[in-house]
C-alpha cells in the first residue's frame, strides 16, 4: 500500500507520545477501540481552566494509519479550546493523511478518542463542581479506581 | 557481503528462481521451442522428451510408481480444484462428502464451498492449538458418503507439518480417496505418496526455486486407481486429465529444481532451521511477550511465525520495511479480519493482529539474520513505547479484563 509522506511522517516521527495523569482533574483520558480489532487508541488531554487543551498525548496499538491518525489528532486539537476540538471531523483527518479507503476506520476512531477525552474532561468537572456545592462530603473522590 | 535491501524473507508466499534451474530452462524457449504435442517434426519429439524425463523426476522424488500420475498444471491453484472437483464429479455416485481441514489453503477451501452450492456436503475439521490436524478428528468425520478427505503437508502461516502419513492409513482402511495439498511441504520435509498412501497431490514449483506458473497434480494409477473429470476442455492433453498446450521450459524447470532438492534438500533444511532458531533465540533473548505460533517442532524448517504481544503486525511491517515478511494482521487484508488459520487454531485476536510471518530460505544468510533480528527488536521496543496495552500490562493490569467497545 502506497502511504502518503504526512502519514509516514507522523508514523515514523509521532508527535505528543505519552501519559498525562488520569488522576488529574484537569486531564481528560479517551481509551477507544478494542485489541481484537487491531486498534487501540488512548489519548489524553490537559485542560485549562478557561477550557483550552494546554496538552494532548496519545498512546495508539494499531497499524501506521492509526498512529498518525492519533498523532495528528494530538497535534491539532493543541491550543484549541474543548468546544473547536469537539468538532474535528474524521474526514479531514482523512484527508490531510491521504488514508486509503481500508483505512478510513482509524481516522473515525481518532475522532472518537478526541470526544471520548472532552467528554471524560467534562464529566470529571461536573463531578467536581457537583462535590463543591455539597461541602457535607468528605473530599476523596478523586480515589475511585479509574478503568484506565 | 553488503546486504541487498529489502531482505526477502517472505519464502512461503514465493521463492526466488534458482539460476541453475533458469539456465536449464533457457533452451526451451528459443531452441526447443516445440509444442510437446507436435508429433511431426524434431521440435515437437525433442519437447516431449523434456516433459517426459521431467516427468519422471518428479513422480520419482514423490515416491509414486511412473511419470504417467504426474498431471502438469499451471500452479497449485489449478491442481487443488482439479483434484477437488474432478473427484467430487468422477465419483458423485458414490457419494457426496468431503472432508477438508479449517487451516487449507484458499484453493481447497473456497473448491470445497463451490462444491457445496453444488450439494455436495463438507465437514471442515478444526486444528488444535498447535496448529496440527488430529488423525482421530478426520477418522470421526468419514460417514458411508465420504468420497475424499483433502489435509495439506504443512500450513503455509504457521508451517505445521500434518500427520499426512497417519491420515493416509485411515483413508486407506476406510475406502476413501486421499488429497494432500504438498505445496508447502514438498522438498522440506519428507513426503511419499506410496508410504504415506497419498492417492492425489498438489505440487507447484515456484515454491521450490522454480519458476513461477507450473504446477502438478499426482494421481494415482493403481491400488486404486484415481479418476478424474478433467476441469479444461480441449485437445485432450496430460491423458485428458488437463487440456493445454504444456509450459515445457516451465515443467524442465520445474523438473530441474526437484533435482536440486534431491541432491541438497536434506543438508539445505539443516542450515535453514539453523538460521531460523539463530532468529528466534536472538529475539527471544531481548523481547518479553513473544509468542511462537505452531507446534515448536512439527513444523517447516524456515517458518518462524511469532506474535509480538501489545504491537500491531502491519504497524510493526511498516517499521521494519527493509524485511520483506507477512502478517495474519486484518490490516494487511481488504477483509480487515485477521488470518483464518490463526483463529482456527483458537489465538486471541489481538495475537492473531500481532503475528509476523518469516518465512527463511536457501538464499538467506547469518549476517541477513543478524540484520533482521535487531531490527525487528529495536522496532518493537519502540512500538511498545506507543503501545497503551503494553502500558497497561507493565502496570499489571489484564487487558482481557477491559470491557472493550468493539467497533
Amino acid at each position: 500500500m502506497a502511504y502518503s509522506d504526512k502519514l509516514l511522517d507522523h508514523y515514523e516521527n509521532p508527535r505528543n507520545v505519552g501519559t498525562l495523569d488520569k488522576d488529574d482533574p484537569s486531564v481528560g483520558t479517551g481509551l477507544v477501540g478494542a485489541p481484537a480489532c487491531g486498534d487501540v487508541m488512548r489519548l489524553q488531554i490537559r485542560v485549562s481552566p478557561e477550557g483550552v487543551i494546554e496538552d494532548a498525548r496519545f498512546k495508539t496499538f494499531g497499524c501506521g494509519s492509526a498512529i498518525a491518525s492519533s498523532s495528528l489528532a494530538t497535534e491539532w486539537i493543541k491550543g484549541k479550546n474543548i468546544d473547536e476540538a469537539a468538532s474535528i471531523k474524521n474526514s479531514q483527518i482523512a484527508e490531510e493523511l491521504s488514508l486509503p479507503p481500508v483505512k478510513i476506520h482509524c481516522s473515525v476512531l481518532a475522532e472518537d478518542a478526541i470526544k471520548s477525552a472532552i467528554e471524560d474532561y467534562k464529566a470529571k468537572r461536573a463531578a467536581r463542581l457537583a462535590l463543591d456545592a455539597s461541602p457535607a462530603e468528605a473530599p476523596t473522590a478523586a480515589t475511585a479506581p479509574a478503568s484506565l | 557481503m553488503a546486504l541487498k535491501f529489502p531482505i526477502y524473507m517472505d519464502n512461503h508466499a514465493t521463492t526466488p528462481l534458482d539460476k541453475r534451474v533458469l539456465e536449464a530452462m533457457l533452451p526451451y524457449f528459443t531452441q526447443d521451442f516445440g509444442n510437446a504435442a507436435s508429433r511431426t517434426h524434431a521440435y515437437g519429439w525433442h519437447a516431449e522428451a523434456a516433459v517426459e524425463d521431467s516427468r519422471e523426476t518428479i513422480a520419482d522424488y514423490i515416491g509414486a510408481e511412473s511419470g504417467k500420475e504426474i498431471v502438469f498444471t499451471s500452479g497449485a491453484t489449478e491442481s487443488d480444484n482439479l483434484a477437488i472437483k474432478g473427484v467430487a464429479e468422477y465419483y458423485k455416485g458414490k457419494g457426496n462428502h468431503i472432508i477438508t481441514t479449517t487451516i487449507e489453503h484458499k484453493a481447497v477451501l473456497d473448491s470445497c464451498k463451490r462444491l457445496e452450492k453444488e450439494g455436495y456436503t463438507v465437514t471442515y475439521v478444526n486444528a488444535g492449538p498447535d496448529g496440527l490436524v488430529n488423525p482421530a478428528d478426520i477418522e470421526a468425520a468419514i460417514t458411508d458418503k465420504t468420497i475424499l478427505v483433502s489435509v495439506m503437508l504443512a500450513n503455509n502461516e504457521v508451517g505445521t507439518i500434518q500427520p499426512i502419513g497417519e491420515i493416509g492409513a485411515i483413508t486407506r482402511k476406510r475406502g476413501v480417496l486421499f488429497h494432500c495439498d504438498a505445496v508447502q511441504g514438498f522438498g522440506k520435509t519428507p513426503f511419499d505418496v506410496q508410504r504415506m498412501n497419498v492417492d492425489l497431490a498438489s505440487l507447484t514449483a515456484h515454491k521450490i526455486y522454480g519458476p513461477k506458473g507450473v504446477g502438478a497434480l499426482y494421481v494415482r494409477r493403481s491400488k486404486p486407481r484415481v479418476r478424474l473429470v478433467a476441469q479444461m476442455d480441449g485437445g485432450g492433453h496430460e491423458r485428458g486429465n488437463r487440456s493445454g498446450t504444456l509450459n515445457v521450459p516451465g515443467i524442465v524447470g520445474f523438473a530441474k529444481a526437484v533435482s536440486i532438492f534431491k541432491q541438497e534438500g536434506v543438508a539445505e533444511a539443516d542450515r535453514i532451521r539453523g538460521l531460523r532458531d539463530r532468529l528466534h533465540g536472538a529475539i527471544n533473548k531481548e523481547l518479553d511477550s513473544v509468542f511462537l505460533n505452531g507446534h515448536p517442532e512439527k513444523r517447516l524448517p524456515g517458518n518462524l511465525n511469532l506474535s509480538f504481544s501489545f504491537v500491531e503486525g502491519e504497524g510493526l511491517m511498516m517499521a521494519i520495511k527493509d524485511v520483506a515478511v507477512s502478517s495474519g494482521s486484518a490490516c494487511t487484508s481488504a477483509s480487515l479480519e485477521p488470518s483464518y488459520v490463526l483463529r482456527s487454531m483458537g489465538l486471541d485476536e489481538e495475537l492473531a493482529h500481532s503475528s509476523i510471518r518469516f518465512g527463511l530460505g536457501r538464499f538467506n544468510t547469518e549476517e541477513e539474520v543478524d540484520y533482521v533480528a535487531e531490527l525487528v527488536i529495536g522496532k518493537v521496543k519502540r512500538l511498545r513505547e506507543l503501545s497503551p496495552l503494553y502500558e497497561m500490562h507493565q502496570q499489571g493490569i489484564d487487558i482481557k479484563s477491559i470491557q472493550w467497545a468493539a467497533h
